[in-house]
């Protein structure tokens, strides 16, 4: 049966399991949205702004591990996608974006609202296509979702003309797909894979260094059960939050930057870095050449350009963490005599890290006239469901979350780790609430990047997703105010932003509830009376202005060169 | 060090500013390219000399076989190819000067393509360094303009690139 390209296209993310889609009309794609009118199948979601609908996407790829999908009209619509690609593009988030574009026959002519939307978004996507002829739609969507999701996962984007979208063709969905330069490597080498065990196991004082990579390939399980089987101990970076139980005796937390002085006092003296999905970002590896010196290292990535572009590898294993995961374990488990053996080798290692946990704990210092950010982080885990999902902004506040919320379950913290982006966490909490509307929601702001897409708020309340807002209102842009008052001085420059803002005024005029606390003892009513609302709801707490986070390594420090108070 | 990739990619809309891209966002060296479509037609073959060393050899490598277009890169910097380019030079030729071209064209059986009263332009196939060593020799005649290929290359003995 023939139809138009609009209808391929819907017919074709159909085939791909979509239902739903976040997604912004205009010129180029008005004929996608009027077939998208006969599509009951595909629930679309109207943010109030593109970037909005992006991280959106993002947001519900991150929490339900499917490939979200977006849709922006051609210019403006295109370009406003771009934070939120880049985004993805930077923490490996499986995404389709899709963009109107101007005819055919004007490309190229600077027509009205032309952009080279595929050239500008060329070095933060996987891949990109555009689209000719309506009759390679159904191969095109296939492949994009393939390619978005497979291997290293990360965004891919369709440009979509709109002659394209009216010409008529014939719907045929390929078989299957095979893209002839595109084989990514999943299995691991099973030689490789027994070598890392064996190196693991005369060990002394080994330590696994997990990021998202494991979250992002469902291998926490495979992953936990490796490091109790093992005894090794675990920190993850921030994006590997969730993927390791941090009420495991065995976890060490987050490392890096902000992390916790055991997990960073643990990679300076281990002999053994077992890396599992994480790439040495700097924020993580502190000054390189002093990072893990005493140590041999494995890397086991499903992406080989991660492996020794940061630092040297003594084992590399290219391959999916879950299936080479699993086989480590496999290969431990025929060991018990050695795994034994290993337990009792690692006494004194153990012993070491449980000095340093009790020496410097994670922990602030408490005040009952002024509200600390970190206890309200604390009460918030202890109030909210187990399996609820936390979303975050960029700033301070996500590293009182990182290092106070105690994260358990994997996919349940969604955050911008690669590229840092403020704006991100209102929308992605957005996404989720959509991917899961049953389970608890919560995004964690700071006064600053709230307003960057608190337009959505309106979203959130017309689609009646209840996502509970917590802004820790410092009336700082925190995160950079902290750097100035270490490094620069105390000069604030453009850090304090001056005008109180009004958040639960904010949120009724966007017909959502609005909650304050000033106060410590309000904390825990707040926080209640929030998180039994039926709708999306702001609760604000003023915190102490000038807190800082800490433990930190300053930037090209040695991780054991923390400020611990200051 | 200097490298030769031979990066056989799809012949498609795009590709090339994939592969142009890869390098200078990440900071890679191209000192040449060269690009045309294979016997297969659907394919096509990228010549790029580049530098580093190996740690950047090796992320050049697995970027490249990243790019979904890619087929397949083939290193040849062990010396395991043949490599050519192509140079037309234009120099100055008056006078004395005239007879000293013309040795020199002999002497790297190079060939003439156009003469004026005032000039010659040449035509010269060979290892880069051949070319290199040719324009050594022309550089103090007076040099008016040097087009170059930059360097193709193909692996040596009986087999092709798919084996
Ligand atoms: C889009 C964007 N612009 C600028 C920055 C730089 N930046 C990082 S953290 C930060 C301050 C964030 O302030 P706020 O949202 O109030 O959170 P806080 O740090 O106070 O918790 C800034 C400006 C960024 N990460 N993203």
């Amino acid at each position: 049966m023939k139809m138009n390209g609009a209808r391929i296209l819907l017919e074709s993310l159909k085939r791909e399991g979509v239902d739903l889609v976040f997604g912004y009309p205009g010129g180029t794609v008005i004929n996608l949205y009027d077939e998208l009118m006969n599509m009951r199948e595909i629930r679309h979601i109207l943010p109030r702004h593109e970037q909005g609908g992006t991280h959106a996407a993002d947001g519900y790829a991150r929490a339900s591990g499917k490939v979200g999908v977006a849709i922006a009209t051609s210019g403006p619509g295109a370009t406003n996608t771009i934070t939120g690609i880049a985004t993805a593009y930077m923490d490996s988030i499986p995404m389709v974006i899709i963009t109107g574009q101007v005819p055919t026959p004007l490309i190229g002519n600077d027509a009205f609202q032309e952009v080279d939307i595929i050239g500008i978004t060329r070095p933060i996507t996987k891949h990109s296509f555009l689209i000719r002829s309506a009759k390679d739609i159904p191969a095109i969507v296939q492949k994009a979702f393939y390619i978005a999701r497979s291997g290293r996962p990360g965004p891919v984007l369709i440009d979509f003309p709109k002659d394209v979208q009216i010409s008529q063709a014939e719907f045929k969905w390929p078989e299957n797909v095979d893209i002839r330069g595109y084989k990514p490597n999943i299995e691991g080498h099973q030689r490789q894979i027994e070598k890392a065990v064996d190196m693991m196991l005369a060990a002394r004082r080994p330590v696994m260094y997990v990021g998202g990579g494991v979250i992002l390939a469902n291998a926490a399980a495979e992953l936990t059960d490796l490091a109790r089987t093992m005894q090794i101990p675990v920190t993850t970076t921030l994006m590997g939050l969730g993927s390791f139980p941090e009420s495991d005796p065995l976890s060490l937390k987050m490392l890096g930057m902000h992390g916790a002085y055991c997990a960073n006092m643990a990679i300076t003296h281990t002999d053994l870095v077992i890396a599992v999905g994480s790439r040495f970002d700097d924020r993580v590896t502190g000054k390189i050449a002093t990072f893990a010196p005493h140590a041999k290292i494995i890397h086991i990535d499903v992406d080989p350009t991660s492996i020794r572009k940061n630092v040297r590898v003594d084992l590399p294993i290219v391959g999916d963490t879950r299936d080479v995961l699993a086989k480590m374990l496999e290969y431990a488990k025929n060991h018990p005599d050695k795994v034994a053996a290993l337990h009792s080798a690692m006494e004194a290692w153990h012993e070491d890290i449980s000095g340093w946990k009790e020496k410097h704990p994670i922990g602030y210092k408490a005040s009952t006239s002024i509200i600390k950010p970190q206890y309200v982080i604390q009460k918030l885990r202890e109030l909210s469901d187990d399996d609820a999902i936390m979303a975050t902004d960029v700033g301070q506040h996500q590293m009182w979350v990182a290092q106070f919320f105690g994260f358990q379950l994997p996919r349940t913290l969604l955050t911008s780790g690669g590229l840092g982006t403020m704006g991100y966490g209102l929308p992605a909490a957005m996404g989720a609430q959509a991917a899961f509307p049953k389970r608890q929601v919560l995004c964690v702001c700071g006064d600053g990047g709230v307003q960057m897409n608190m337009q959505e708020m309106a979203t959130l309340v017309q689609q009646r997703l209840p996502v509970k807002i917590i802004i820790l209102n410092n009336n700082f842009l925190g995160m950079v105010r902290q750097w100035q008052e270490l490094f620069f001085d105390k000069r604030y420059s453009q850090t304090c932003l001056e005008l109180p803002m009004d958040f639960v005024k904010l949120a009724e005029a966007y017909g959502a509830k609005g909650l304050k606390a000033d106060k410590p003892s309000e904390v825990e009513r707040v926080l209640k009376e929030g998180l039994a609302h039926k709708g999306p709801v702001i609760m604000e707490f003023k915190i102490a202005r000038e807190e800082k986070v800490l433990p930190m390594v300053p930037a090209g420090a040695s991780l054991n060169e923390m400020v611990l108070n200051a | 060090m200097q490298h030769t990739i031979s990066v056989v990619v799809e012949n498609e809309f795009g590709v090339l500013s994939r592969v142009v891209g890869l390098f200078s966002g990440r900071g890679f060296n191209i000192d040449s390219l060269s690009v045309a479509p294979t016997m297969d037609e659907s394919l096509s073959r990228i010549t790029i000399v580049t530098r580093g060393d190996d740690a950047i050899l090796e992320q050049i490598s697995k970027q490249l076989n990243k790019l979904v277009d890619v087929i397949k890169v083939l290193d040849f910097s062990d010396g395991s190819a043949i490599e050519r380019e192509m140079a037309l030079i234009k120099v100055a030729a008056e006078d004395d000067s005239r007879a000293e071209v013309l040795r020199i064209v002999d002497i790297f059986r190079a060939k003439i393509v156009d003469v004026t009263p005032k000039s010659y332009t040449i035509e010269i196939t060979g290892n880069p360094s051949k070319i290199n060593a040719i324009l050594d020799l022309l550089k103090p005649l007076g040099l008016k303009e040097l087009v170059r290929t930059g360097a193709v290359a193909i692996g040596r003995g009986p087999k092709g690139w798919k084996g």
